[in-house]
């Protein structure tokens, strides 16, 4: 994709993501950022490219890493997230 | 061959070879990111958006291990490094998941900045790898020189992820307590920040016409400094805003790195995350009447803690016991409820809630009222009080409930100071002046649950509300006097 496709897309995220967090209750503000800290490792996939490439030996150990600290915050963040939100509870009438 | 060639169709140019099938996934895990997020405007549709979250890291990864699978000299599948990845994976799952299941909520800011810390260095080790090997990630030309489009991004990227990295540890050891809230002040700071930053931002550019090992290493170091360097001097009281902060860098590392491997799916959620880190820091900021760039500059709560001198003048106030207490809120028709951080270091949210179940039998109208900075980071207190089996439909934000202290029986303050001090609104001199504040003082009476007389808040401010006429000071332990009050309002019979 060329750059100006790319930044398009980047400008108008920004936008969607503003409306979207505005519209957030402040209840909900801690899951937030638990569940914004698991999808911001959505930098995976280039650690899985990183490890699956050929051709260098120390960029591959580096994406293994990467991998590995990118699961403990994909598999953490979405756990205390839903740890969390399942302790959200109405009152019972 | 095969494998790859039926999984992967090279375009060529500028960014990686992409299956059009892959970047239509991408897409579906982004929108995924955004119903994530937009799930958390109710409570009730908060876990369903948790779930679409799940779902589109699920796509994201399935994709990325397909598209791009390891393979051997022959284009086969290396079962092997495949192995390895998985492996790598289901080790960050099993840490990952003992820590989401082992933290205490009252610990969740230090969990989250350790998280942020993993994103920041997580970008940066990627950066690096794409630096080692940049025609695996389709960034270089035939002769290993990286387009210049893409320097700039892999500069930004691995900056921002270093600054991400050391001024999460940072954040992380000064919630855990293992390094000492007050702000730590170097001389001369300000010159060593400024041109700390201002050489990154050289070399940045500097690369895009040299490629050389000695400037990216040299950002990298320069950007794990800075970052450290950012947030040594910044108090315990804004951690929640440097904890939002640091949670929008870490949207904004992702970013980079999306543009690098021109990957919508990284653009999409780096661009919400890093909107709502900002976000959320604004708020923060708000919360407290400080500017950003005060928070930034560091130095508030150097005089936070317990070297409140006897220097002031001794006014009267009225001691209250337990008893007193619950005989007044028994009495009563509406209490609010004003806990703080105080509260939940005391572990009394539990002992507050049976307290509330108490008063709720007698057909007490109970209800609490939330400051944005009342916990150690944003909507902290909510989780507590959830944690706690409070329903969240009898907890208000500041300005939804502010207006009902008016018509209020009972305030009642148990481990917040500051957030309730009138002096906010009226006195330009006190250093909260501006900061917006719950009303208690307007209510009926006032019972102000407070370890002892002698501490004041992280703003080192006295709070006209002990002295007035309708206040009672319960000076005790916030657990011990919850306790206290429930046991006092079960034995009164009904």
């Amino acid at each position: 994709m060329d750059f100006i496709a790319i930044f398009s897309i980047f400008v108008l995220a920004c936008f969607v993501g503003y409306f979207v967090v505005w519209s957030v209750t402040p209840a909900l503000h801690t899951p937030l950022m638990s569940v914004t800290n698991a999808i911001s490792s959505v930098i995976i996939v280039g650690a899985l490219i990183a490890s699956a490439a050929a051709g260098s030996a120390s960029s591959k150990w580096l994406g293994l890493a990467a991998v590995v600290m990118a699961s403990i915050n994909i598999f953490g963040g979405f756990a205390v997230t839903a740890r969390m939100l399942a302790m959200y509870k109405k009152k019972e009438r | 061959m095969e494998f790859q060639s039926i999984l992967s169709a090279a375009t060529g140019g500028h960014g990686l070879a992409v299956n059009p099938w892959a970047s239509v996934a991408y897409l579906v895990a982004g929108v995924l990111f955004i119903l994530a997020l937009r799930g958390l405007s109710s409570p009730a549709t908060a876990q369903a958006g948790n779930r679409f979250g799940m779902a589109g890291m699920l796509i994201a990864v399935v994709t990325t291990l397909l598209t791009h699978a390891p393979a051997t000299a022959d284009g086969l599948l290396d079962t092997i490094g495949l192995v390895e990845i998985l492996v790598a994976i289901g080790i960050g799952a099993v840490i990952g998941i003992v820590m989401a299941r082992r933290i205490a909520m009252t610990a969740m800011p230090q969990l989250v900045a350790a998280f942020h810390s993993l994103v920041g260095l997580a970008a940066v080790a990627v950066a690096a790898a794409a630096y080692l090997n940049p025609q695996a990630f389709g960034i270089a030309d035939a002769a290993g020189e990286i387009f210049t489009v893409s320097r700039i991004e892999m500069g930004l990227g691995i900056a921002i992820g270093a600054i991400t990295f050391s001024g999460s540890v940072i954040a992380f050891l000064k919630l855990n307590g293992n390094m000492s809230g007050s702000p730590i002040m170097l001389p001369g700071r300000h010159i060593i920040n400024l041109g700390t930053l201002a050489a990154i931002i050289g070399l940045v550019a500097y690369f895009t016409f040299d490629q050389s090992p000695w400037i990216f290493w040299t950002v990298t170091g320069l950007s794990f400094l800075i970052g450290f360097l950012l947030i040594i001097p910044i108090g315990g009281a804004d951690m929640p805003v440097v904890v939002s902060m640091l949670n929008s860098y870490s949207g904004w590392a992702a970013a980079a790195m999306g543009f690098t491997l021109g990957n919508t799916a990284m653009i999409i959620t780096g661009a919400l995350v890093g909107s709502s880190g900002a976000i959320l820091s604004y708020i923060m900021c708000r919360a407290m009447n400080r500017s950003f760039i005060s928070v930034i500059a560091g130095g508030f709560g150097a005089d936070a803690g317990p070297s409140d001198g006897g220097s002031k003048e001794q006014r009267p106030w009225k001691p209250g016991s337990a008893e007193d207490a619950a005989f007044l809120m028994s009495q009563a028709d509406t209490v609010i409820i004003v806990p703080g951080y105080g509260m939940a270091v005391a572990q009394a949210q539990h002992a507050l809630r049976e307290m509330a179940d108490q008063l709720k039998k007698e057909g007490v109208t109970v209800k609490y009222a939330i400051h944005p900075v009342a916990g150690r980071m944003p909507g902290h207190m909510n989780v507590l009080l959830a944690e706690a089996n409070v329903p969240y439909d009898e907890v208000f934000e500041l300005e939804d409930i502010n207006g009902e202290f008016a018509q209020a029986d009972v305030a009642f303050v148990i481990g917040a100071n500051d957030v309730t001090n009138p002096s906010a609104k009226t006195d330009k001199t006190s250093p909260i002046y501006g900061m917006p504040v719950l009303d208690v003082e307007k209510a009926k009476t006032v019972l102000f649950v407070k370890r002892s007389m002698g501490g004041v808040g992280y703003a080192g401010v006295d709070n006209d509300v002990f002295y007035m006429d309708q206040t009672m000071m319960l000076l005790g332990d916030a657990k011990k006097m919850a306790d206290d009050i429930v046991k006092a309002l079960s034995g009164s019979g009904h």
